[in-house]
């Protein structure tokens, strides 16, 4: 009965399309450093929203504020519109959390786990089913001390899922996990999205943000120095994508520079570089073979959010998860 | 907002917490250290002590009681000793360090409940110990207790006296390792204090006296009374209420979740 009142109350909200997560002027300090400072940011309802930056960066600092495990010295932030302090039991209805590095009893059955966390929520989702989609149903009857790496991490993950939140914050999931694993997390988080669960993914995997998330915020020494799509962030850190070819015959640069595409042109020896951003390499190619020119040899770079990453923090990303 | 702040009907919340007993039980029970210690240890040591036949005569040193008479309140303290320095701590400890609390205060049950889980789960177990010694202790030639109210009075005080420094142990150690280090240099001096190797009735003087204000020393004190026919006397329960007091509010000064 209560339940059912608490879920009207949520409702317009929504319908008004009210954001997920809305953090605003987050600041906590440990002593005098501030690992977390003027950082805002809001998260859409439904999105993957991906927080990178470099280790010690502040991501963990602003998950751990979000979700009320830890206080914020300064800030306002509102969960489908609740504050994580005052309103924490109800926060605590709607969001999963995976933590990094969380381990789990030994000698305790992934089932009787599973159905200890799901005894504490108000409307949780059914252990068979959950343990069938996380590909854990072989495993119900397996103390936590015998599974895998990748078993335990998902596990972790549908711990955070079991009380079907509205939010799901999982934070290095991927870590550690083989290739293989690591694709299968990724097929798990858009599913999970597929259920209309906003994500907020933490990480330091350029590749898996690209992949996922639909924006990303990039965190350096707790400021929020990028929040954009993980193209437009891709395209900003090098003014987008880049043509190099060998031209048949000499041209005037002319042909190219008033394409709306490009910006820029160069030389490099025999080898022409193209700089530009939409549909270069079409444009380019067009209007070199209406003046009768071919191109050969034609390489394109664009710069990805790896590159986004180095030129915006000054550091190198983690390569781990290009493994794959 | 405020008609937010009871998100779990009270049944929901009790199943909650009976579930959150019932895996600690089962923790309890598939490692069982606690088990051995607290439980297996003493009983494997009354059925010893019971075979020899000097234990069994009435000794004039002993106030006219058998050794084994003498004994049956020392190893119920033993295992409460066990129960509360090892069977106690160290999961708590275990669950600190693997992120467990931490993980429990993203859920809506807040990890104290884990504290009160093992709590009860030791509670029962220390229970059950006292009944198995002092009924295998009475079938075996042991003196019962002749004060059953003055015995189970003194049972509960030495439980509310050294589980709390058990939760000590649990706030100050940072690792399970370290729990365990510290639940044996705790347990052998009080031990001793208490008589496991050297009854109390023939310490002497200092010893006699410290032995007194020790932990375990007044809880087998206080036992030893209920079970030689009196109401403990005002002392060693004294004793136990004052470390129930300062050590419950160092716990609870100290203990720290992550």
């Amino acid at each position: 009965m209560r339940a059912q009142m608490m879920m009207s109350t949520r409702e317009p909200d929504q319908v008004a399309g009210r954001p997920a997560i809305e953090i605003a002027h987050l600041r906590k300090t440990y002593g005098t450093l501030a690992a977390v400072d003027d950082v805002s940011f809001s998260v859409a309802d439904g999105e993957i929203f991906g927080i990178l930056g470099p280790n010690g960066a502040g991501k963990t600092t602003t998950v751990e504020c979000a979700i009320g495990l830890r206080s914020p010295d300064a800030g306002t932030i509102r969960l489908m519109g609740l504050d994580p302090h005052a309103d924490r039991d109800e926060v605590h209805q709607i969001v999963g959390v995976q933590l990094q590095a969380g381990a789990l009893p030994p000698k305790l059955r992934v089932g009787e786990i599973l159905r200890m966390y799901r005894s504490f929520y108000r409307d949780p989702a059914d252990v068979g089913e959950l343990t069938e989609a996380l590909g854990l149903a072989a495993k119900r009857n397996d103390y936590y001390r015998s599974l895998s790496g990748g078993q335990r991490q998902r596990l972790s993950v549908a711990l955070a899922l079991i009380g079907q939140p509205k939010i799901a914050v999982l934070d290095e999931m991927t870590t550690g996990l083989d290739p293989q694993a690591r694709r299968d997390a990724w097929e798990l988080i858009e599913n999970i999205r597929d259920r209309g669960v906003t994500i907020v993914l933490v990480t330091h995997f350029m590749e898996e943000a690209e992949r996922l998330c639909d924006r990303v915020a990039l965190i350096d020494n707790g400021h929020l120095v990028a929040l954009d799509t993980p193209a437009s962030l891709a395209a900003r850190a090098r003014g987008g994508k880049t043509v190099r070819f060998l031209p048949s015959a000499p041209f005037d640069d002319g042909l190219l520079t008033e394409l709306p595409e490009v910006t820029r042109v160069e030389h490099q020896g025999q080898h022409v570089i193209v700089t530009g951003t939409g549909e270069l390499v079409n444009a380019v190619l067009l209007s070199l073979a209406a003046a009768g020119v071919t191109a050969r040899d034609v390489e394109l770079d664009s710069s990805n959010l790896d590159d986004a990453f180095v030129k915006l923090t000054g550091k190198h990303s983690t390569k781990e998860g290009q493994m794959s | 907002m405020s008609a937010l702040s009871l998100p779990l009907p009270r049944p929901t919340r009790r199943a909650a917490f009976g579930q959150v007993v019932l895996n600690e039980a089962r923790v309890t029970w598939r490692r069982p250290q606690g088990l051995i210690g607290g439980l297996a240890l003493p009983a494997l040591l009354l059925a010893i002590f019971s075979l020899i036949p000097a234990f069994r005569t009435p000794d004039a040193d002993l106030g006219g009681l058998s050794r084994l008479s003498v004994y049956v309140p020392i190893l119920i303290v033993l295992g409460l000793a066990l129960i509360a320095f090892y069977s106690l701590p160290v999961p708590l400890v275990s669950y600190r360090e693997l992120g467990i609390l931490r993980r429990l205060s993203t859920t809506p049950v807040p990890p104290s409940w884990l504290l009160a889980a093992q709590g009860i789960v030791n509670l029962c177990l220390a229970a059950t110990m006292t009944l198995v010694i002092v009924v295998a202790g009475t079938v075996l030639g042991a003196s019962a207790p002749k004060s059953a109210a003055g015995f189970a009075l003194a049972v509960l005080l030495s439980i509310a006296g050294l589980f709390p420094i058990g939760l000590v142990i649990a706030a100050v150690a940072k690792t399970t390792t370290s729990a365990g280090v510290v639940g044996r240099v705790v347990f052998f001096p009080l031990m001793f204090l208490a008589g496991l190797w050297w009854p109390r009735e023939l310490m002497t003087g200092a010893l006699h006296t410290l032995s007194g204000i020790s932990p375990l020393g007044a809880a087998v004190e206080a036992i030893q009374d209920s079970v030689q026919g009196q109401f403990p006397p005002a002392m060693p329960l004294l004793v136990l209420v004052a470390y129930a007091v300062v050590f419950g509010f160092l716990a609870q000064r100290w203990f720290r979740w992550e």
